[in-house]
């Protein structure tokens, strides 16, 4: 829907190519471009000022290197900025005083901090501690029962008292129930409020004063609009807080509500949360925010999604098949299904960087239409397992037969044949270490 | 045809508001903290006695973002009002704010009947499909259209269809306990298609006249997830042609900018009917829902105003504005 930032930013420097130093006018209309974006990633709108205030400061009169465009110089300081401003100390928790250290889960209705609370105890777990979960959300129906089923999936202790007892009893007998069974960091599931009601804030409070909590992490959902601001900012004033848990941040939103709960409270976010299923939490790294909330694309995190998919044996097997040239259609349609596993080709596009303006190419928009990915599909089941590994057996009659099965054309069989082997070749050359010259111009 | 596809009567409960002046008073109480927000500044601006310089509609357009209606969706009303100011000048910030709450007027209106569209009692059993990303509030809201239903003397039947999440099945089942109403479940992990199935199945032999559908929330963007959900609602229309009579996507008024991303995607693939606005008794705006309004043409049906059964009202546009710029 929207274009991306970086080919806006081209457009405005076409008549600026790496001559003279960063004018006034051409960083106001970049930055215009880079305001709209942070809107459109739901940074509050007085943070996007600011953000945009100090970044005006630090480009206008910079010199244009040589190296680099005016706009990829714009952008090299948008995003510098961004990571600064977002960054601090991932994942890390304190761990002084008593045993088991306790940590506050706080958030509004609906954030995912029971499912952080699981999430949270697992990556705990992993770093050798002994979590346990107490539940005190006493409001929500179930939610206790809820906390108690994924502490039994992951197999870590859960204290409960169900929901009749008061939310800063069970989590004081919760502590000493850890204390005894040796626990070193008991994390407590709070119930969801809405920052308005009073009542249940003061309960918050209370159970802080109490508790006196090692960490007080606010959950808050990556889908989180302009308001984030403003529910941090009480939480903050009420609770103090220590750090953020952001979760849902496996959807395409674009998580500038972190810039803004970072810039207005200087909370740092410690954790990302990813996935339905009980995983551990993900480790915070600024620079890939960064290049998200900008639309610019997040490589690492597709990158990881691949990795996510492939087994390590799978990947290496790939890897020997591609570099001796026995890539077959069976490899092939392998890939094929693994990238749809990993969602719309579109979303896929869209972290790509650069990928996105290489689209706009009509002959590229129809090789990754959905629907020839549908037809090539249909074609390589078509052919029997022998051809699929050996294609220089298809010949004329078996490509008629396969144009039948799958109900195409024999040109789309021809085609399709061509095409795979130009890529077998090309692979070849390419683990070869050297990359041919009209892919190498693609790239650019 | 429309015969078997009127409105759904309001309960008796409810004031009919298309004939009265004064909104619900629950309504406009439980919009009173997102009025305070920056409706209310939106709203103080136009109070001024200031003139309609720069400075006012950047102040504006500032307003208009913070209460998440958008950059694009804003652009365009300023734009929309600069043209009509410069048509017509408008004699001061009230004339301004009037023009404004007209264009949104008509932003919401474009979208069509804000009603739901369910056959009679005596037609035939009720369909509605219940979607939404995690922690929207889909289970609360059941809970609420049951409550609503029962005021307007159905008899629903609730389906948990959300076999995934820790405890979903649990959570259902103590709102049915707490409106007195059937849930049909299955245990946690079935085959939501498969629970929807047998469990329309059932609600039928057992003469409900509505059958309100739970399912687990997802990420719109997770492929194989919008799948499993295409499944859920090509179970129900096999099983009953006609259903599903409603797909009302629950979004929450918390949300940004990615709650026209949320009804894109949940549009695309299952069909949505209408949106159910949750959580408006925050300090959230829900301001995303012009946005929607403005590129989907989807209309919003209820509105969750609170944590008690009876909070959600059907949704009436002049209600809502008139609650929020008064």
């Amino acid at each position: 829907m929207f274009e991306a930032l970086t080919d806006r930013m081209q457009g405005i420097f076409k008549d600026l190519r790496n001559r003279g130093r960063l004018g006034e006018p051409e960083v106001d209309a970049a930055l215009k471009e880079v305001r709209l974006a942070l809107l459109e990633a739901d940074v509050n709108f007085r943070v996007a000022r600011d953000f945009i205030k100090r970044v005006r400061e630090r480009a206008i009169g910079v010199e244009v290197s040589e190296s680099l465009t005016p706009a990829q110089q714009v952008l090299r300081i948008v995003n510098e900025e961004l990571v600064e401003t977002l960054g601090g100390e991932p994942g890390r928790i304190d761990w002084t005083g008593e045993m088991p250290a306790p940590v506050l889960l706080v958030g509004l209705n609906g954030q995912g901090k029971t499912t952080s609370a699981a999430k949270l105890a697992l990556t705990l777990r992993k770093l050798g501690q002994r979590p346990l979960l107490i539940a005190c959300d006493t409001f929500r129906p179930a939610a206790v029962l809820q906390l108690v089923t994924l502490g039994k999936q992951i197999a870590c202790d859960v204290y409960e008292e169900g929901t009749a007892a008061r939310p800063v009893d069970i989590a004081m007998r919760g502590l000493q129930w850890g204390r005894d069974h040796g626990h070193t960091v008991a994390i407590v599931d709070t119930a969801g409020r809405q920052q308005v009601d009073e009542a249940l804030m003061a309960e918050l409070v209370e159970l802080k004063a109490m508790v006196k909590p090692n960490e007080v992490l606010l959950v808050a959902s990556a889908m989180t609009g302009q308001e984030a601001v403003n529910v941090a900012q009480v939480f903050h004033d009420k609770l103090g807080l220590t750090g953020l848990i952001l979760t849902q941040i496996d959807g395409d939103a674009r998580g500038g509500a972190a810039l803004s709960i970072r810039a207005v409270t200087g909370i740092p976010v410690k954790f990302l949360g990813v996935g339905e299923k009980v995983e551990p939490l993900t480790s915070f790294y600024p620079d890939r925010l960064a290049s998200r909330i900008l639309g610019m694309g997040d490589m690492l995190t597709l990158i990881e999604q691949t990795q996510d998919m492939y087994s390590q044996e799978e990947a290496i097997s790939l890897q020997k098949k591609l570099v001796k040239g026995q890539f077959t259609f069976d490899d092939f349609l392998k890939q094929m299904q693994q990238i749809r596993k990993m969602g719309s080709l579109q979303s896929i596009i869209e972290m790509i960087p650069g990928l996105n303006q290489l689209m706009k190419r009509p002959e590229m928009a129809k090789a990754l239409d959905e629907k020839q990915f549908k037809r090539v599909e249909a074609i390589i089941l078509s052919m029997t397992l022998q051809e699929r590994a050996l294609p220089s057996l298809i010949d004329g009659s078996r490509r008629r037969r396969i144009a039948v099965g799958s109900g195409t054309k024999v040109q789309d069989v021809n085609q399709l044949l061509n095409q795979f082997r130009d890529m077998q070749s090309m692979m070849k050359q390419m683990s070869k270490g050297s990359v041919p010259k009209h892919l190498a111009k693609l790239m650019r | 045809m429309m015969r078997f596809f009127r409105r759904a009567a309001p309960p008796p409960s409810e004031p009919d508001t298309s004939a009265t002046e004064a909104a619900p008073a629950s309504v406009e109480a439980s919009l009173s903290s997102t009025r305070k927000g920056f409706f209310g500044a939106v709203r103080g601006l136009f109070q001024t006695q200031r003139s309609l310089d720069d400075g006012f509609w950047d102040e504006l357009e500032e307003r208009l973002i913070q209460a998440d209606l958008g950059a694009h969706t804003t652009g365009d009303l300023i734009e929309e009002l600069q043209s009509q100011h410069a048509r017509l000048p408008f004699q001061d910030p009230k004339a301004a704010e009037l023009a404004l709450r007209a264009e949104l007027l008509t932003l919401l209106k474009t979208t069509g009947d804000t009603g739901l569209f369910l056959p009679d009692v005596q037609d035939g059993i009720a369909i509605i499909l219940v979607i939404g990303v995690n922690g929207v509030g889909k289970t609360t809201s059941i809970a609420k259209l049951t409550h609503y239903f029962q005021g307007g003397g159905r008899h629903p039947i609730l389906i948990a269809g959300d076999t995934f999440r820790a405890a979903a099945i649990d959570q259902l089942k103590i709102w049915g306990d707490r409106t007195g109403v059937m849930v049909i479940a299955q245990a946690p992990g079935s085959d939501p298609a498969s629970v929807v199935f047998d469990g329309i199945g059932a609600a039928v032999g057992r003469g409900a006249d509505t059958v309100l559908i739970d399912t687990a929330g997802r990420l719109h963007t997770k492929i194989n997830l919008m799948e499993e959900l295409k499944k859920v609602r090509r179970v129900v229309e096999r099983r009953h042609p006609g259903a599903p009579h409603e797909t009302l996507l629950v979004l929450d008024a918390i949300t940004g900018q990615n709650g026209l991303m949320q009804a894109k995607s949940f549009a695309h693939a299952v069909g949505v009917t209408g949106l159910i606005l949750s959580k408006l008794d925050s300090s959230a705006k829900g301001g995303v829902v012009f946005a929607i309004a403005q590129e989907l043409k989807l209309p919003i049906k209820f509105i969750g105003t609170g944590e008690r059964l009876e909070d959600l009202s059907p949704f009436d546009p002049d209600e809502f504005l008139h609650a929020l710029f008064t």
